[in-house]
Formats: structure tokens, sequence, C-alpha cells
């Protein structure tokens, strides 16, 4: 998902108050910044909210491209504030990764540095105004259905982060839901561009969720501690049963031939998408991971004059009082 | 000098007449711009009509470990709770 293949690290606590720790997770207690944890639940907790905040961050970029190219005033405005969203859930995800003891500065400077990892869906472009639909619909569509049960995830600062975030983002799925189907109930080109922008972000959408469960070695640590709610397959599952009627009532197709109601499962059987492809656009070779990261770093460099201004500025002031009084 | 913004608590009142609640922190050089990005990052949809910034070092805070003497106390008088006490219903409403 926004966190994907996140890594538990190993314990080597005291067993009874791991025991303990486990008694109170278990009990449906919320663990606070201050109470005791394993230094496991801790680094991988860093490692989760981390990459998730920098996905809010990096996820501006695909969608900001298309600012200032909106076809109306009103849709600029619609996506301008989505956008500002994604700014404020990326601050609300750093703000609860610092409760764990690492600083604003060094989160950003694992990002930049290429040692923690965003969202595999972000290193795709966003070609044409249709994506700009395609992917407030499936990708934040997907990313709801990871962040809802995070709501009830063990760690109080995490879970009332994903609270506040959740209350946003189904603003983005419907306003992204709306702008394709727009395209979709438009002219031939314009449906054409929508069937488009589904084919291309389908699959990058089915690997949000992260390997499949078969391949996913890091979750029954993370499940216990519950700092995952639910398997990577049942998330994928319940994002492909959800958006079938959806994409029928558009009157596009989902670029998967696979796509099959199953009686006996209740559920639509789907194709996996090319997982050696995930894997590759995970270790940096994506059509964008490069142009990201360089806007990333770019950003971060050219705005080091305004964070050290005004923190200059802040001190000349507090000395003036000081000296005043 | 360490040059990372120091890290503000953000109070927000939801409606007039209710108390200030805390949402959550946020990076700023000084009060005047936590404030101002208080209100970009918590206010966008109409959540407050004030809002309190403090800086997150001046905030005194019991200790988890402190649990037991501090609250523990409390536990065992009942007798604090109107529900303690029966009153008959020929009394009426009290």
């Amino acid at each position: 998902m926004y966190a994907q293949m996140v890594k538990s690290e190993a314990t080597t606590d005291d067993p009874e108050k791991l025991a303990a720790f486990q008694a109170r997770i278990d009990a449906g207690e919320k663990i606070e910044p201050k109470d005791w944890m394993p230094v496991g639940y801790r680094k991988t907790l860093i490692r989760q909210i981390g990459q998730h905040a920098h996905s809010e961050i990096v996820g501006q970029l695909p969608e900001g491209n298309w600012i200032t190219r909106a076809p109306t005033l009103e849709r600029k405005a619609i996506l301008l504030a989505k956008v500002q969203d994604e700014a404020g859930h990326g601050l609300y995800l750093y703000c609860a990764a610092e409760t764990l003891g690492v600083s604003r500065d060094e989160l950003t400077e694992m990002l930049l540095d290429g040692r923690m990892k965003y969202s595999s869906i972000f290193n795709y472009p966003t070609l044409n105004w249709a994506d700009m639909g395609a992917v407030g619909w499936l990708v934040d569509g997907a990313a709801i259905l990871n962040q809802v049960p995070l709501q009830r995830t063990s760690f109080g600062p995490y879970s009332r982060a994903m609270i506040r975030v959740c209350k946003e983002e189904s603003f983005h799925a419907r306003q992204g839901f709306d702008a394709i189907r727009k395209m979709a109930e438009g002219t031939p080109a314009q449906k054409k561009m929508a069937q488009d922008a589904v084919n291309r972000l389908w699959f990058p959408a089915l690997m949000m969720f992260g390997p499949s469960d078969a391949d996913s070695v890091h979750s029954t640590q993370s499940m216990a501690w519950k700092i995952k709610m639910n398997t990577n397959d049942e998330l994928r599952q319940k994002f492909v049963d959800q958006t079938v009627p959806q994409i029928e009532f558009l009157g596009l197709d989902l670029p998967d031939p696979g796509i099959k109601w199953n009686e006996e499962r209740g559920s639509y059987d789907y194709s996996d998408p090319d997982w050696a492809e995930f894997f590759d656009v995970i270790k940096g070779n994506g059509p964008c991971n490069v142009d990201r990261l360089a806007a990333r770093n770019k950003a971060w460099k050219d705005g080091q004059w305004v964070r050290d201004g005004l923190l200059a500025h802040a001190r000349k002031k507090a000395a003036r009082k000081v000296a005043a009084e | 000098m360490k040059n990372e913004w120091p890290l503000w608590e953000i109070f927000i009142r939801g409606q007039h007449g209710m108390s200030h609640r805390h949402v959550g922190s946020l990076h700023a050089p000084d009060a005047e711009m936590a404030i101002k990005n208080a209100r970009d990052v918590y206010t966008r949809r109409n959540e407050g009509v004030s809002i309190w910034a403090v800086e997150a070092n001046h905030i005194a805070a019991s200790s988890p470990s402190d649990k037991g003497p501090l609250y523990e106390p409390s536990e065992s008088k009942v007798y604090r709770h109107p529900t303690f006490f029966d009153i008959p219903d020929e009394v009426g409403a009290m």
C-alpha cells in the first residue's frame, strides 16, 4: 500500500515485557509514545509511517503536474484542494513518526537519499487529464481500503493521524470518479482517453497493496502488533470487488480479460499484476523514479534559504525580546 | 546549533462555547508561523474558530509509569459519583 513491503524488525527485548506489551495490544489498548515498546515495534513503525508520509508528499507530484492545465477553473480549484490535502496528510504522518524519536529532517533526508521508500504507484507518469480522474478514483480508492482499517492500529498517534486522513480521503476518491465519469460520458475521444487512463493505471493500482500473501514475508509480526490490519491479498480482493461494478457503471473496461465473477467465492477472480515489474519499480527502475526523487531533492535544496531565513528571524526576535526585558 | 524548526502542539476550538482540543503538532520557526501553519494544516474545512499553539518542549506531562499512584486512588471512591445514592422515585428528579 502506501507503505509496501515494510520489513518487521526483530525484537530482542525482555520476554516478560514483550508478553505484557502483546497483552495490551490484544486487549485493544492504544500504545502511546512514552509507553514502553519493543525496539522492533518502534523501528517497524518509523519505517512504515515514514514510508506512508513520503508517499503522501511524493504523491503530490503526479497531480501537481496538472493543476495549471486543469480544463476548468472549478476542476483546478478541486485539484488544488486535493493536492493541498496530500501535503497535510504527509504532515500528520511525519508528526506521528516523530513521536517515536526520529526527527523530521532525518526522515526527509532518508527519503532524499533513497534509504526510505514511497509507494510504487507514484513512479508512474500522469500523461493527460484523464489520469487525474483515474488517480483520484483508483489510487485514492485503493489507499482508502488500506487506511480505514489502520484507524484501529495499535499506535495512538498513527491511529489518530489515520482518522484525520480518512475524513478527507473520500473527497479525493469522489472527485476522481466525478472527473473520469465526465469523460466516460463525454465525446468518443474523451471516452477513449478515460479508457486509456484506466488501462495504464489498473495494474499499478493493484500493485499498491504489495506482493501476494505467499511472498509477503513481513506480515505476521506486524499483524500481531496491529500495525498491519489485513493481508495484502484481502485488501486487493476488496478493491477488485468494489471497482468492477463502478467500471461497469462508467461503461469502461478493465484491462484484464481474467476478471470474472466467482460464485463459489462470492468475489471476482482477477489476474495478478506483473510482479517482476513491481519489484523493478521498487528497486528504482520505474518510469519516474529518477524524476520524483530529483524533484524532491530540488525542492528541499531550493527551500533551504527560506527555512534558514525564517529561523534566523525568529531567533533575532527572541533575542531582542530577552534584551528588552 | 540545530537548524530544525521547533515542534509546536496545536489546540483548536471547534465551535464557540467549546474548549480547545489538541489536534496534532507541526514545525514552525516561531509562534506566528505556527498559527499560520496550523490554520493551513488543521482548519481547511471549517474545523475551528480559534487556535492555540504551544511549543512542545514547554509542555509538562505525567509519566505513564505514574498511572497507578495518580489514578488508582479514585477508583475506590465510588461515593463521588451521583449514581452511588439511591433516591426514592417519590422524591422526583434530583
